[in-house]
Parts: C-alpha cells; structure tokens; sequence
C-alpha cells in the first residue's frame, strides 16, 4: 500500500493531498494544473513537500524528519515528456535501471521486455529516430524492467492518436496487472482512466475533491 | 580541463552556501588585469609562501618562473572559459533527463558520468578548442609567474613580443600570421559545435 499525505506551499494554491494507493492502478484525475504531477513528483522524491508523509507498506520515503534519495525509493516514473536517453540505444535505456546481475544478464531482461512491449526490433536504435507510440513502449519497457515497487504515470499517453493509444492501454493494462505493484496514473482523459484505473481520485486546485471505485466514478 | 569541468558541474548541479561566491571567483580571471592575477599567485604560491616552499621541498622544484609556472598561468587563463562554457552546455541539457536518470536508480554522480558529460560533450570538446587558444595566446599572465626564460617558458606570445622589440619584423610577423590562424580555426570549430548542438 502506497500511503501518501503531502502539503506543500504552492504559488497558485497550497496542495493538501491524501490518499492510499493499493496494488492495481489508481487513477488522479483532474484539469492542468491542479497539482496532479507535482503529487507525483513529491511521491517520487523530486520535489520536496513542506510537509505530511509518504510510505510504501514499513518503508517511510519521507516525513517530518526529512525523506530518502531518489534512487533508494526504487519508482519507475513514465514522464510526459518520456525522457528516454537520447545518446543511447533502446537497450541502453532500459539497461540503465536494470539494478541486479551481470551485464549480459541486464542485456537479456532488457531485451525480454523490450520483445514484450513488442518494441525488439528498435533495441539497438536511437530514440530520435522512434515514432511517439514507438518511444511510448520503450520508455514503457523501461519503466517495467527495473523491477520497481510503485509506478508513477504522468500522462504518458496525452502525445498519441486515438488508434495508437487504444492498442497500447489494452497492452499496459495486462502488464500493469502483471506488475501487481501501486500504480498512479495522472491524467485528464476519461477513456485513459476507465481503460486502466480501478479506483480514481478527483483533483482541483490541489485538494482531493472526491473518490471512488473507477465503475461508480462520475467523471 | 578536469579542474574547469568537475567546477562547472558542481555550481550547475548543487546549490550551497557560498555558490556565487565561487562562481565569481572561477570567472574573475577574465576581467582582472594578469599582473594583479600573477602578484595573487606568486604571494600564494611563490618561493616564499608556505605552498610554494613545501612544493619546492618535496619536488625540487619551484613553482613560478618556470614551466610549472607557465602551465599554471595558462591553467589559470583558460579556467574561466572552461567553466562558463562547460555549466552552460550542462545546463542546457533537459533536467527531466537527470531526474529520469534518478528515478531509475542512478547515484548523483552517474547521472553525471551517463547522462550529463556525455550530452554536454560537444560544449567540452568547444571549451578545450577556447582553452587551448586562450593558452596558446596568453602573454601577461605567463610573462609574470613564468617570466621569460629560454627554452622553458618562451611562449609564442612572448617570442613575438620580443621580435618586436628587437626589430625583427619578419619573425613577428610570421608567428603573429601562425597564432592567428590557430585562433581562427579553433574559433571557427567551436561556433560549428555550437550550431550543431542548437540545431
């Protein structure tokens, strides 16, 4: 269970955010700028809350004595943005978080998951040369084969066209199942929420205004 | 090289107390006159000072008025231009990238080594390409803490200078025509790096 209660002093608004993510997909959803991926990004350990507590299970990320690096929390963030490396290969960037085994080791996971985003066949190109569904399953990939204890969202698939976007939810919805690890997924799209959340939190102006199981939400 | 990059990394990438203050610092050899930069020097690390004397001791060495000394002034010179250079192409890169690099386990320090220097690596190879001119054209600086020894810390620079001085006017010009078009070169090399790197 992710259990998160973060204030922080924003410039528009103060965020006052609280809620418990259990395994499966949590959906927060809200307009732009509502605090959705500054929640995100202080779950992560990217930005620093003025205060509250942030907890997966035992293991305390942070509270009112201060928080634990980046790299120890073990979250795989998708970005908005991707961020894939762009000096290195497919392989290399999902390589790169791959924490434990040798090198070949590393290579051969890389290369598993890169085969199950249905993305191998890029594995020893550059990410300028992908189209946006194609860096989607890569920084996908990624994101799944370091193993991580929670997964962060951030509105990974606002860049893709509706054909695109509906092959690819259906595929991360069996692989976030698969992952069976608290997932947070940010976003203002209705079908991106329905098609992967099973329980939503509504978002504005940095508060919690409501939330429900994703069946009963009226969005 | 290494003095220049591992100080631009550390004022683009941390925030201490203290940190304009180094920043200035590193950047005041570029305005301040090499007489006052060189006096710093040899009262810092000259003959008599506790640095240079410990220097001399174990090395034999002294560090002004030799090459030590030569290659201190043109350290000293190009430092700045290094700095400025290599914390603005670090700089540039897309911050989401280093926190990317975090999230996937990655120490401060190899997000530096992975991600950072190797994205910023067109903007190092243009602050050597400004350091080694910088160097190569350095006459007041050298001429202080060096000073002017034959064979040992006669720079180009120097040489023309006292070309000019002794009326020969063939050996100055010529010298002059050759640090010219290495300065030209160079400058012309980094602005394609600089292009390529915006483009």
């Amino acid at each position: 269970m992710l259990s998160v209660n973060i204030k922080m002093t924003m410039r528009e608004f103060d965020l006052d955010v609280a809620l418990e993510a259990p395994a499966g997909v949590t959906v927060l959803f809200g307009p732009s700028g509502a605090g959705k991926s500054r929640t995100l990004a202080c779950i992560a350990g990217i930005a620093r809350p003025n205060g509250g507590r942030i907890a997966l299970d035992d293991d305390v990320w942070f509270d009112d004595r201060g928080g634990i690096r980046i790299e120890s929390r073990r979250v795989a963030y998708v970005f908005q943005s991707l961020a894939l490396f762009p000096h290195m290969t497919a392989a290399a960037n999902v390589v790169y978080g791959i924490r434990d085994g040798s090198p070949d080791e590393k290579r051969g996971r890389a290369y598993a998951m890169l085969e199950r985003m249905r993305v191998v066949h890029l594995a020893e190109r550059k990410p300028g040369t992908f189209s946006g569904g194609e860096a989607q399953r890569v920084a996908l990939a990624r994101a799944f084969a370091m193993s991580p204890r929670a997964i962060l969202l951030d509105e990974p698939f606002s860049a893709l066209d509706a054909a695109v976007k509906k092959s690819l939810l259906d595929e991360v919805s069996s692989h976030l199942a698969a992952a069976k690890v608290p997932t947070i997924l940010v976003t203002h799209d209705t079908a991106e929420a329905r098609a992967l959340g099973e329980r939503v939190f509504f978002i504005d102006k940095g508060k919690i205004a409501r939330s429900s199981s994703i069946d009963e939400a009226a969005f | 090289m290494l003095i220049g990059v591992a100080v631009a990394a550390l004022l683009a990438n941390t925030r201490f107390p203290g940190r304009d203050l180094v920043d200035v610092l590193f950047t005041a050899p570029l305005v301040m006159p090499p007489t006052v930069l060189g006096y710093y020097i040899i009262v810092l690390l000259g003959r008599r000072s506790a640095f240079g004397h410990a220097f001399e001791s174990l090395t034999g060495v002294s560090i002004v008025f030799t090459k030590t000394g030569a290659v201190l002034a043109a350290t000293v010179g190009a430092l700045p231009l290094v700095v400025k250079s290599v914390r603005t192409a670090i700089e540039e890169i897309d911050r989401t990238l280093v926190l990317a690099a975090r999230t996937l386990g990655a120490s401060p320090l190899r997000a530096l080594f992975t991600i950072q220097l190797p994205l910023a690596s067109r903007g190092i190879v243009a602050a050597s390409m400004l350091a080694f001119a910088r160097s190569l054209g350095d006459f007041g600086l050298t001429w202080v803490i060096g000073g002017n020894i034959e064979g040992k810390t006669h720079t180009a620079a120097i040489e023309i200078y006292d070309a000019i001085q002794a009326r020969r006017d063939g050996d100055a010009f010529t010298l002059s025509a050759v640090l010219t078009a290495i300065a030209v070169i160079l400058l012309y090399g980094v602005n394609k790096l600089s292009a390529r790197e915006e483009s």
